[in-house]
């Protein structure tokens, strides 16, 4: 082989591999991403049933339940002009209060709350997500340090 | 007063490196000795300011002098010693001066121990270090200034995130950093040898081990930062592709790769422009890494409260150095002589394929972990792109890497002989092949995954450990004459050999522990008991305890397994006052086979507690694989051929025929 033949062998190599990740990370994509939805986009926007999403807000004041078999929490994450009610079974993020910004993931159960399998709280007691912010602000409400 | 001595020093280390970054530059374009040697001269007297700066920075926060803000909103007079101590790097102005101070240590490291090199060479590599510098310290003292002092001093501080309260942690940032920073090295050399126009064996013989360096720390550094994931956050998980862990993966991934050209470069003069790309590239991801967690432009657990401004200045240091050296890259790399001619089946085709599939690699994971920031800067909504993604375009392209490995060390330089590498394989081939079929039978053909995974594991380690045998001689001549070979074995094979079983060591742990968790949640009273795994817990209460900054509920859990006692297993809630802040901590029970770990939730109004328990098998080996792989590019960093012989020789002959290449 020439040194020719050989580079372009290293190139096409190359290239093929290219074209394997950029068909893998096309079809992840497709299925993969999470999409996230603040409560008022839940009720304006068209929700995809059986897809996995993110909600965002605050947990509304005075809507945590706990369930009777103990392990499972409801709660209602509002933006300040919409509230959805989401459940959750397993322990609760350390930093997860009533007024506090959470967000929330997981899917729609059909005709049912919000079913989450995984609730974040930032470590910081004072950051907000940002998608969370942008929400409240959307919503009208939200005056905080990311609009400096 | 002591924190204005550090301001001084900061902003006197500020000038140094701007001469440090220009006049040897000119010198080494004029030739001047004068000029160049200034180089050496100023990179020892930066670290020194730069180093009284951090101590000043380190007494205020031993002291507790809360006059200082940095000291006031991250620090606590009951914080014990060792937080004081790591609150200097947990916050960020502090963390800033750390990267500052690791920047001058190999700065001095070069001026120090690069008596060898071409003066030219030298003088450029400090050059471009001094400029680097100058960039963080104007970043420090424009928008991040540690030593800002308030009036009235409060009396007491608002103390660090608890959460950051940990040893795992305390030395996660320093490791971390001496990774990024450490790629700055093979940055400096590879924009001076393009400066130079040269790039030969012994220009990788210099740029190798400070990679391999900056590499074993970046190992050790994201290895601490999971394990305290994995023990502090109580969800049990030790990876989340976090957009702040990615950060820290990428360029660990392009400085695997670059780790691995620059070998070719070193034995067979070839992938000379390559190694020099990937050089730069590993620099400009560790960049692109601190811009990512310090900018705030991405929601992740270890965002920080942020500042735009400090935004825009690293995003405008971001593309000044990608930027620049990219273009400096593309003006003169067709001037580097390429060397390469060799045989698709060789060792070095072999690391080109390593090459390839690692840094594609590290382009998913830069996409995936970029995706949501642009997706959301077109307008396309708001996303999040979790492990699903990376499990599915990641992992495929690794598998070949890992399946090539072992294959890929046996093979010889020039043209190697296929057929009688996989001939000597064969038995370990069949051993993976059996552990393979062994896990798919015993766990059931549902697992085939998590089969291949162990499957791949065992042919990993036991290549490894073939490889070796096969160089000592092991069996076939006398044991004795096998340890005498042993001992002359260089060290960078030694290296090599640990490094890759340790990979396979990990794979095991990452495979078992994927496949196999089981996580329960239970609602528990005192007295009652439930299985996990094969071990029985019992519940037996909850009591209130105090540390030395907080007061925390402890539950304990009495474990045993077949009737005897093995344990007992205590998890927390605390409550720190001063940071108004709450953490959990669970309890843990490590052996070879795997965690046992126990969490406490909340209380019910009945009195019952909610806990969380999981089994993660073999998880242990995750943390073991990535610390053996830092011990074995440690090994290999202890190779005598990176101190003695070639480099000088070589150092000799490049400056005497530096003159008439420089013009070039």
């Amino acid at each position: 082989m020439t040194r020719k033949q050989r580079r372009l062998g290293v190139v096409v190599l190359g290239l093929a591999m290219l074209g394997v990740a950029a068909a893998l990370v096309l079809t992840a994509l497709e299925d993969s991403i999470v999409f996230f939805y603040s409560p008022t986009d839940l009720v304006t926007r068209e929700v995809p049933q059986d897809r996995r999403l993110r909600i965002g807000g605050l947990v509304e004041t005075g809507s945590v339940r706990r369930d009777a078999d103990g392990v499972t929490v409801t709660f209602s994450v509002t933006d300040t002009a919409n509230a959805v009610p989401v459940s959750y079974r397993g322990v609760l993020p350390d930093l997860f209060r009533e007024g506090q910004g959470i967000v929330a993931e997981g899917r729609f159960e059909p005709g049912g709350p919000f079913r989450a399998d995984e609730v974040l709280a930032k470590h910081d007691e004072t950051y907000m997500p940002p998608e969370v912010a942008d929400a409240l602000r959307k919503a009208g409400m939200w005056k905080g340090p990311a609009e400096r | 007063m002591i924190p204005e001595i550090g301001q001084f020093a900061l902003i006197l280390a500020l000038f140094v490196a701007l001469v440090q970054g220009t006049v040897p530059l000119i010198g080494a374009a004029q030739r001047r000795a004068g000029w160049m040697a200034l180089a050496g001269t100023a990179a020892q007297v930066q670290f020194l300011l730069v180093i009284t700066a951090f101590a000043c920075l380190m007494h205020a926060y031993v002291v507790s002098d809360f006059s200082v803000a940095n000291v006031a909103q991250n620090s606590h007079t009951l914080k014990p010693l060792l937080y004081k101590i790591s609150g200097v790097w947990g916050n960020h102005e502090g963390s800033m001066v750390l990267w500052v101070s690791i920047l001058a240590l190999f700065g001095l490291a070069v001026a120090l121990f690069g008596g060898n090199l071409p003066p030219t060479l030298r003088a450029r590599v400090l050059a471009i270090q001094g400029l680097i510098g100058a960039a963080f310290l104007a970043f420090i003292l424009f928008t991040s200034n540690p030593f800002l002092r308030l009036d009235p001093a409060p009396l007491e501080g608002q103390g660090l995130n608890p959460i950051l309260q940990d040893p795992g942690l305390a030395f996660h940032p320093p490791f971390l950093y001496l990774g990024y920073v450490g790629f700055s090295m093979a940055f400096s050399f590879a924009v001076a040898a393009l400066i130079e126009g040269r790039v030969d064996a012994a220009w990788a013989r210099w740029v190798r081990p400070w990679t391999l360096a900056a590499w074993c720390a970046l190992t050790v550094g994201i290895a601490l930062g999971s394990w305290w994931a994995y023990y502090e956050l109580g969800w049990g998980g030790w990876w989340f592709w976090d957009p702040v862990e990615n950060a820290s993966f990428i360029p660990w991934l392009v400085g695997t790769a670059l780790l691995h050209s620059a070998i070719v470069v070193e034995k067979r003069d070839a992938l000379k422009s390559w190694t020099v790309l990937l050089a730069i590239l590993a620099f400009s991801m560790s960049l692109l890494g601190t811009f990512l967690v310090r900018s705030g432009v991405l929601t992740s657990v270890h965002t920080f409260a942020t500042d735009p401004a400090r935004g825009v200045f690293i995003l405008g240091l971001l593309v000044t150095v990608i930027g620049g050296s990219l273009t400096l890259y593309a003006v003169r790399a067709p001037a580097l002589r390429g060397g390469g001619l060799f045989a698709p089946v060789s060792r070095e085709g072999a690391l080109v394929l390593n090459n390839l599939l690692l840094t594609t690699g590290a382009a998913v994971v830069l996409l995936g972990t970029l995706y949501p920031l642009i997706l959301d800067a077109v307008g396309g909504g708001k996303v999040s792109v979790g492990a699903p993604f990376f499990n599915a375009t990641f992992v495929p392209l690794m598998l070949p890497v890992l399946l090539a490995c072992t294959v890929g060390a046996m093979l010889s330089w020039k043209r190697a002989d296929l057929g009688g590498v996989l001939e000597r394989l064969k038995f370990v081939f069949l051993a993976a092949l059996l552990v393979t079929a062994a896990t798919a039978w015993l766990a059931g053909i549902g697992e085939v995954f998590a089969a291949f995974g162990l499957g791949i594991a065992a042919w990993l380690v036991l290549g490894s450990a073939l490889e070796l045998g096969n160089r000592i001689a092991l069996f076939r001549v006398p044991f004795a004459e096998s340890l005498r070979r042993a001992a002359g074995l260089p060290r960078a094979a030694w290296g090599m050999a640990i490094a890759h079983g340790a990979v396979g060591i990990l794979v095991a742990g990452v495979t078992a522990s994927s496949a196999w968790r089981s996580e329960e949640i239970w609602l528990m009273r005192p007295g009652d008991a439930v299985t996990v795994a094969d071990y029985s817990l019992r519940f037996e209460g909850v009591e209130s305890v105090r540390g030395p900054n907080y007061a925390a509920e402890r539950g304990t859990f009495t474990v045993t397994r077949g009737g005897e006692r093995v344990t007992t297993l205590a998890s927390e809630k605390r409550r720190y006052p001063a940071e108004r802040s709450d953490t959990t901590e669970a309890g843990i029970l490590s052996t070879v086979g795997g965690d046992l770990y126990a969490v406490l939730g909340d209380r019910a109004p009945d009195g019952a507690w909610s806990t969380r328990l999981y089994f993660n098998p073999l998880v242990g080996w995750i943390w073991a694989g990535a610390i053996l792989m830092a011990v074995g590019g440690v090994v290999s960093l202890t190779d005598r051929r990176y101190r003695v012989g070639a480099p000088r020789r070589a150092a000799a002959r490049a400056a005497e025929a530096a003159p008439d290449t420089a013009g070039a």
